[in-house]
């Protein structure tokens, strides 16, 4: 039986459904067997970022209302066997869904499946409770700002009154350089104000940008230092013992470290 | 004046680099830490009537007060977010 993970963040913007795509793609990569939920419903995106909105036939509405049974709505990775996604339905809302059919969902998905990532709305509503529903864990996602760690604060409570408790903090789109000038909030200053176990650190990386233009994962990228915090970030989920990538600046010195092998 | 002003310059510089909160990095944790007290505390309007309860329940054994009166809430200021409690007091019981 696998294990469902949804992935939040309060605001809007901030990289959920990046986050996703990434560590779903990481996972699979793995050798895990993966799916991939869309939960924002009315606002489908993983498809695109994804780069698999060419393969849609049947979403989740029409699995949940039984129209379409589970396994044929279930798309095929152009990259990975083992690695599906179940799309959102774009011409319904949020209200097209109850806690407790996601929850079902969820659990039928967990005996198929290694890993279930759920890519959530924004916002706290109807979408919010749908999508955290089935999760056995939630990892907030929140960059370094004031208006994302105030809302992802108010998450971190409402998936307490939801029985997610223990969320896992994601950093996300960290720019080491302002940091260094203490122009940006640090790593242990968010981890304080939050008081939630950090999962890991993703770097600010224009990369990230021209990967969703092409549909393709990061983690699909040798060069790509987002991808390569997101793939440190899926074996810490997995349970190995990862250290959180230091995102020191990139300066010359670490280019030529890493470009000599010394380090990672 | 020159002088004064390469002082500076050279203070402004040191402060810049041991000092860790110069920037604006130190007011963002700040102002987070002020308003999340005050998201969260505001958040629970059971907890407040609850704690309403609690504190009429001990100040009654000690004076008589006007229970439609009293309120607690948070007040919140430049930079400090505090419990005031308003209790208006009907008569004050005679000790021995």
């Amino acid at each position: 039986m696998g294990e469902a993970i949804v992935i939040t963040s309060g605001k809007g913007g901030v990289g959920k459904t990046t986050t996703t795509a990434n560590l779903g793609a990481a996972l699979a990569n793995m050798g895990h067997r993966v799916v991939l939920v869309d939960a924002d419903i009315g606002l489908r995106n993983l498809d695109v970022v994804m780069g698999l909105e060419n393969r849609i036939v049947y979403d989740l509405v029409d699995v949940v209302e039984g129209f379409a049974k589970l396994k044929p709505a279930l798309i095929k990775d152009k990259r990975f066997d083992n690695l599906f996604l179940l799309p959102a339905a774009q011409t319904r809302d949020k209200n097209a869904v109850s806690p407790e059919q996601m929850r079902q969902l969820v659990s039928d998905l967990k005996q198929e499946f290694d890993w279930v990532i759920i890519d959530c709305p924004a916002g706290i509503e109807q979408g919010f409770r749908n999508a955290v529903a089935g999760a056995d864990r939630a990892v907030v996602v929140a960059t370094p700002e004031v208006s994302s760690v105030r809302d992802a604060d108010r998450i971190v409570g409402l998936l307490e009154a939801q029985e997610v408790p223990k969320p896992l903090l994601l950093v996300n789109r960290l720019r080491p350089a302002m940091v260094k000038r203490g122009e940006m909030m640090d790593i242990d200053d968010i981890i304080e104000i939050l008081a939630i176990e950090l999962l890991g650190v993703v770097p600010e990386d224009e990369g990230i940008v021209m990967s969703s233009n092409r549909g393709e994962p990061a983690v699909l990228s040798d060069r790509s230092k987002a991808g390569d915090a997101y793939k440190n970030i899926a074996r810490r989920l997995a349970g190995e013992a990862v250290p959180v990538l230091a995102v020191a600046e990139d300066g010359l010195f670490t280019r030529l470290r890493r470009l000599m092998g010394w380090s990672g | 004046m020159s002088q004064k002003g390469r002082g500076g310059g050279f203070l402004d510089l040191i402060t810049r680099v041991l000092g860790r909160d110069e920037g604006s990095r130190g007011t963002a944790k700040e102002r987070l830490k002020l308003v999340l007290i005050h998201d969260r505390a505001s958040l629970s309007p059971e907890l407040l009537e609850a704690l309403r309860a609690d504190m009429m329940k001990v100040i009654t054994a000690y004076m008589d007060i006007d229970s439609e009166g009293f309120k607690v809430e948070f007040e919140r200021s430049e930079d400090t977010v505090a419990l005031v409690a308003n209790i208006p007091i009907v008569a004050v019981k005679r000790h021995a």
